[in-house]
């Protein structure tokens, strides 16, 4: 509840916040929304000598969709992501993974580069952007470099960021017009870490998978792609069978303990569920047929309607929510409230 | 380091440690002590208060932080011995009973109402979800902001307000 | 000119409360808003082992720490004799470790000084030389032979044996169960889980260097008590020690014991000087104070092949912890367990309890347990749901042919409790009316045949509250009456002073009622005053729902006191005889001539202006009140739940809660309780639990393992009831505060368990998270 004195240092410019991180390295620590790391100083289990305050920069809140792609800068909060009407469609993925951070308040301040920066396994933004192939810009003194997420991560709470870098922004790939996706999540109850997440991001071209990004949350030592699974999926039809085979090889690239919220075959369990279940949601969000292979779905009667995908995949459930882009729209056409029931 | 921050429409200023926590500066420093603190994990909530009138955990940010910036707490809900109305919500739907996450959720409330005036349960219990309470089970909670949407738009109509 | 009149009513009536004004403004005034003139700040430096001996504790480095202005540990207080203190179960607890460490979190030492920065800055400069020694865990660990002795320090203790205690008659269950055709058994476990108050504990400790008064404000569900026990604790005369609770940020017998922190505040404030604040952090709060449950349970319950239940045998292993340091009826070593053959006519029974020692935080009797009816009420419904399955009986009609029936109460059972009052089956019908029982059990069947998995659970509990009667009931030998002054001032306006203690329950509220619908003073002209032992008489306190059965039973019968003489006054007044004259709820009339009145104001102002020769004066009175009976609270909760077979969490659809507290003071208040009582019981069912690795680590000790229900998951509550006046009790209330954390736990487990039911599930731990589930869909062949 108390933590270790610290000096306090607020940069006016991106050169003096490298200025102090020269000087200290592994003794400085950058606060932007400080949800990660001031838990970490109350408990005591971090200590930096000193903090560089970067929520006084300009130029770091920008969200915008921009020639290529995405932008998400240093100072955007997950509450500004969750409000936005740019995280859908394409972009569903991230839109999905936004509300179901934390909780609402913790929200109002925690950034998304600051969790990536963080890299807890458990953490959600991690699972969305590398779903979608995201990389960072981190800039230091010794100049600027881009690393892909899956190069970013090291290991639980370990980076390849140097003592001197700031992650100023996250890029994401334009998808393309023909592109969705969703993020499911159990919690235990909100504000708990994930027990799994499941990020599922589809490019489609031509009624095929262009390209699928799976990644999955708090089994594994970072978030992790399930490689797999997406390559199996890449250029295949959206069938049951390749559904069913994409979420088998899911929960094989899982590397789940067994803990208090389950067993590491419990958590196998969810992924598969989960990667099935949101690559359902993700083919609806792009108006993707889910046909089966043995009646052969080219031109053939979709197996499941959007419509029906609704009704089977949407859950009241307190956690889990499983969505497509437009969360905050969804949730406010549910019918009956948090008990989900018809009454 | 000298801080300066508006707290409920006053300028406040003080000496402070970098460590001190926003809480331990409203509760000690200024004796606000409607600002409460319930645990060590950023998890429960009670030491919500606005800050440029969003809900922020300030047992979770510094002091120092908050410089120059604007900070309600419950204190500054009431208006010349008036309640607001999301406090009168909360006395007439029975919103709290020991209360000491009442100030957490007054504020939370009052964010969520300014965003969305005419909120449904659904709403009311997502944007409540960073606030925990264990005497009232939330129902009368989500009564209070309902009361209390219910009479700020009947307040408007009367009144002509938009 | 006649005037009509009819005087408002009081009870049953949802006055707004007069304690809100305060709370809502952000001027509470808590333990920690509290802040006097050169007051310290208290740290505690708590042990990471679970069972070690203390080799060394070098505080030197941190007394050094510019700020610091003491360092206390335990052989300090042994040069005072404070080292160890008395529970309330009589048993004794270390205040700060000596020779051993007998938990992981137990208080080494604490740190004063002019900051709590500085105070936490200094524990890392204590340094404690630990030897570990073999840890146990679990009470079937600590009883067996061979186990390491926990309580070494009691002389001639060579085992973890607490207590053991029974209850009903061993001969007539054996001869029930020879003579039954099915005997249906359960075999379960209520977990380790916690009040978790959101405010925690803490005392401002003042003790006046010139005068020796000490002034303790502190959070305590039971101020007197707690006054007599530092009295006896400390060696400081009783009537120079005030204790005050202020407002209490919730309770639920969290605050009921003693904890090291006060007596170390209280003994560091009498040797510097200055006051001493100690406010507990979340982690000591979860990891050292009174916890709950922990409960073994094992029966059988012996049935007619019609369903008619002959008897019940029960079986019980506590674990308490390093100290049988809980609350409870001295009498009672596993407080109110035996009202476990709960709402049925249950001819025979027997009980046998066991309390045993092992290497965690002392407790057991708190979270709204009534004294451990909680458990019992969770065993019984769970088992007679089980029964139902195995005889294959609708679990509502099964209950209804062994319910008590109304013409049997006073019902003495089979273990000896008296039951007031009940009609379980009125309550129980209109439940599963509510909810549609019928056409939900249609829809169950359906949805099994669509795969879906839906269930329904019942629980039809009888609690036993407001201890208690003095022949039977005292804690420490405190005889557990309570109590009411009430003293009407000349304009009018009155002040009551109670002996118990709220936490957030209305008191301020409720109990200005209770005078009002006695005396017609309205409750905005009734101050209530309570939890400042100086100024309110002696009480047991506010827990185990006891306070409108004893103190507000008290508050009826002095504001009858106080009527009685204001009759004498308006006699008086208007130059009757007494007996000419009918209250009307406000005032006095003459029979025949109700033009001719004297209102109870009226009144009060003649009691000190004009009453007549040879009465005192004054309008005021104080009532100790004995209770003849225990009352019996009762209800039906009916949840129904939605299970995913893909990931095994579940969903509450619905729940329905049918209370029974007999007459409801203030309706409002009375369904605020039993909300919050729900939202517990729901959360113990789905997600609390406090346990430990086999080094007895404990998890579970801070808001991210110990896990409370936001707005977002905790379900909808539909309200019903009924009402069953207690005969005993003065104005028929029977006290509500934990019905509905004693008997919903087991409406969640059922309807969950009855989700998997038709596929042989019989039973599901708490707290039944997703895995679990998911584990027992696997097992039946129901996963997805």
């Amino acid at each position: 509840m108390y933590p270790a004195s610290f000096e306090y240092v607020v940069p006016a410019t991106l050169e003096e916040a490298f200025d102090t991180l020269g000087r200290y390295e592994d003794d400085a620590k950058v606060l932007a929304g400080g949800m990660s790391l001031i838990p970490l100083m109350k408990l005591r289990l971090a200590a930096p000598r000193v903090l560089v305050d970067i929520n006084r920069l300009p130029g770091l809140d920008t969200l915008a969709a921009e020639d290529g792609g995405l932008r998400i800068g240093a100072l955007v909060r997950t509450r500004t992501c969750e409000r936005s009407d740019l995280l859908g469609g394409r972009w569903g993925t991230l839109g999905a993974a936004a509300p179901l951070i934390s909780d609402p308040i913790i929200r109002n301040l925690g950034t998304v580069c600051g969790s990536l920066a963080h890299a807890d396994p458990q953490g959600d933004w991690g699972s969305a952007l590398l779903a979608m192939d995201a990389e960072v810009v981190a800039r230091s003194p010794d100049g600027t470099r881009t690393i892909p997420l899956g190069e970013l991560f090291e290991g639980p709470f370990e980076t390849s960021l140097g003592p001197t870098e700031v992650i100023t922004e996250v890029r994401v790939p334009d998808p393309g017009p023909n592109a969705g996706g969703t993020y499911l999540k159990l919690e235990r109850k909100v504000g708990d870490f994930a027990t799994v997440g499941v990020a599922v991001h589809l490019s489609m071209a031509d009624g095929k998978v262009a390209r699928a990004g799976i990644a999955l949350t708090a089994v594994g030592p970072t978030n992790l792609r399930a490689t797999a699974a997406e390559e199996q999926l890449a250029g295949a039809e959206l069938t049951d069978e390749a559904i069913a085979e994409a979420a088998r090889l899911a929960a094989e690239a899982a590397q789940p303990y067994s803990d208090t919220r389950g067993s590491a075959d419990y958590k196998r369990t969810v992924v598969r569920v989960f990667t099935e279940r949101g690559l359902r949601t993700a083919a609806g969000s792009v108006g993707a047929a889910v046909g089966s292979a043995r009646q052969g779905s080219a031109g053939g009667e979709p197996a499941t309607t959007e419509a029906s995908l609704e009704a089977t995949e949407r859950h009241d459930y307190f956690s889990g929510e499983e969505t497509v882009g437009g969360v905050m729209d969804e949730l406010r056409d549910k019918p009956g409230g948090p008990d989900g029931g018809e009454r | 380091m000298k801080v300066t921050v508006t707290v409920n429409g006053q300028e406040r200023s003080a000496e402070v440690e970098p460590r001190l926590l926003l809480v331990h500066f409203l509760r000690d420093k200024l004796r606000l002590t409607g600002t409460h603190i319930g645990c060590d994990t950023t998890s429960c909530g009670a030491c919500t208060v606005l800050l440029d009138g969003t809900p922020v955990k300030s047992c979770t940010m510094f002091a120092v932080q908050a410089d120059g910036r604007d900070v309600t707490t419950v204190e500054g809900l009431a208006a010349g011995g008036k309640l607001d109305p999301i406090q009168e919500g909360f006395k007439q739907e029975h919103g709290l009973q020991c209360g000491f996450c009442t100030p957490g959720m007054l504020l939370a409330s009052k964010a969520l109402l300014e965003e969305n005036p005419d909120p449904s349960e659904e709403d009311i219990r997502w944007a409540l979800s960073g606030n925990l309470c264990r005497c009232t089970g939330y129902q009368n909670i989500v009564n209070a902001v309902q009361w209390t949407a219910r009479k700020l738009q009947s307040d408007s109509a009367t009144t002509g307000a938009s | 000119m006649t005037t009509e009149h009819t005087a408002e009513h009081w009870l049953g009536r949802s006055v707004k409360r007069k304690e809100d004004d305060r709370f809502l403004q952000g001027r509470g005034n808590y333990v920690d808003d509290i802040n006097l003139p050169g007051m310290l700040h208290m740290s505690i430096l708590r042990s990471p082992v679970a069972h070690a001996r203390i080799n060394s504790i070098d505080t030197s480095a941190a007394e050094a720490l510019p700020g610091v202005v003491a360092v206390v540990t335990g052989d300090l207080l042994a040069q005072h004799n404070l080292a160890w203190m008395p529970t309330l179960s009589g048993d004794t607890q270390a205040v700060l470790a000596t020779d051993k460490v007998r938990m992981q979190g137990q208080e080494v030492a604490c740190v004063i000084a002019e900051d709590p920065y500085i105070a936490h800055d200094a524990l890392e400069l204590i340094e404690v030389d630990y030897d570990p020694l073999p840890v146990v865990v679990t009470p079937q660990q600590s009883l067996e032979p061979g186990a390491p002795v926990i309580r070494d320090d009691k002389e001639g203790k060579e085992d973890n044996r607490i207590y053991h205690w029974e209850a009903g008659d061993p001969e007539a269950t054996e001869r029930a169960f020879a003579e039954a055709d099915r005997v249906v058994s359960l075999d379960t476990f209520y977990p380790r889980c916690h009040p978790a108050p959101m405010e925690t504990c803490g005392c401002v400790a003042d003790v006046d260097p010139v005068t020796g008064k000490a002034t303790i404000y502190m959070t305590s569900q039971a101020p007197h008590v707690h006054r007599t026990v530092f009295a006896l604790v400390a060696g400081l005369p009783e009537h120079q020690i005030q204790i005050i609770s202020p407002d209490i940020g919730g309770g639920f017998g969290n605050k009921v014991p003693v904890y090291p922190g006060y007596v170390v505040a209280t003994a560091a404030s009498l040797l510097i000087g200055r006051p001493v604040k100690w406010i507990e952090d979340r982690t000591g709060n979860l990891i050292s104070t009174g916890f709950a449950r922990d409960f073994y349970m094992k029966g059988e319950l012996a049935l007619r092949n019609d369903g008619k239940m002959l008897g019940l045998r029960v079986n019980m292993l506590s674990d308490q912890g390093y100290a049988y340091a809980d609350a409870q009826p001295s009498k009672l070593k596993a407080g109110l367990f035996h009202i476990v053959t709960g709402s049925y006519d249950i001819p025979a029974a027997h009980v046998v309890t066991d309390g045993a020692y092992t290497n965690k935080a002392p407790g057991g009797v708190a979270y709204r347990c009534s004294f451990r009816v909680t458990e019992a009420s969770f065993f019984i419904e769970r088992l007679v749901q089980t029964a139902a399955y195995e005889l294959g009986m609708d679990p509502a009609e099964l209950r209804r042919q062994n319910f008590i029936k109304p013409e049997q109460f006073p019902y003495t059972s089979a273990t000896g409790f008296v039951y007031d009052s009940g009609n379980y089956e009125a309550a129980m019908d209109k439940a599963l009316e509510m909810l549609g029982y019928e056409d939900l059990k249609a829809e169950r069947e359906r949805a099994r045949g669509e795969g879906k998995l839906l269930g329904i659970g019942l629980a039809t509990f009888t609690e036993v509250v407001g201890a208690g009667p003095s022949k039977d009931y005292d804690i420490l030998g405190l005889k557990m009456f309570d109590s009411a002054e009430l003293r009407v001032h000349p304009t009018g306006k009155a002040i009551l002073k109670i002996g118990v203690q709220t936490q957030g329950q209305g008191h301020e509220t409720t109990f200005a009622q209770i005078v009002a619908n006695e005396l017609g003073i309205p409750p905005q002209d009734i101050l209530v005053q309570h939890g400042d032992t100086d100024n309110t008489p002696y009480g047991l306190g506010t827990y185990a729902s006891r306070s409108t059965p004893t103190s507000g039973a008290a508050t009826a019968v002095v504001s009858r006191k106080l009527r009685d003489k204001a009759r004498e006054l308006a006699a008086h007044l208007l130059e009757v005889a007494p007996e000419d004259l009918e209250w009307t709820g406000d005032r006095f009339q003459v029979r025949g001539a109700p033009d001719r009145q004297s209102t109870i104001q009226e009144i009060a102002f003649a009691a000190y202006t004009n009453h007549p020769q040879g009465m005192e004066a004054g309008l005021e009175g104080v009532t100790y009140y004995d209770p003849p009976n225990m009352t019996y609270p009762f209800g039906t909760y009916a949840v129904a739940v939605e299970v995913d077979r893909g990931t095994g969490q579940w969903k509450v659809r619905r729940m329905v809660a049918v209370d029974d507290c007999g007459v409801r003071i203030n309706p409002m208040i009375v369904e605020g309780q039993i909300m919050g009582g729900l939202t517990e019981g729901f959360a113990m069912a789905a997600m609390e639990l406090i346990t430990f690795d086999e080094l007895g680590n404990c998890i579970g000790s801070t808001f991210s393992d110990y896990l409370l229900p936001t707005s977002w998951e905790t379900p909808k509550f539909e309200l019903g009831e009924t009402v069953t006046p207690s005969p005993h009790h003065p104005i028929g209330a029977k006290g509500v505060g934990e019905s509905a954390t004693v008997g919903s736990p087991a409406a969640f487990v059922n309807a969950v368990v009855d989700a998997l039911a038709h596929a042989g599930v019989r039973e599901l731990e708490m707290p039944i998270g997703p895995d679990k589930v998911w584990k027992a869909l696997v097992e039946a062949g129901l996963a997805e």
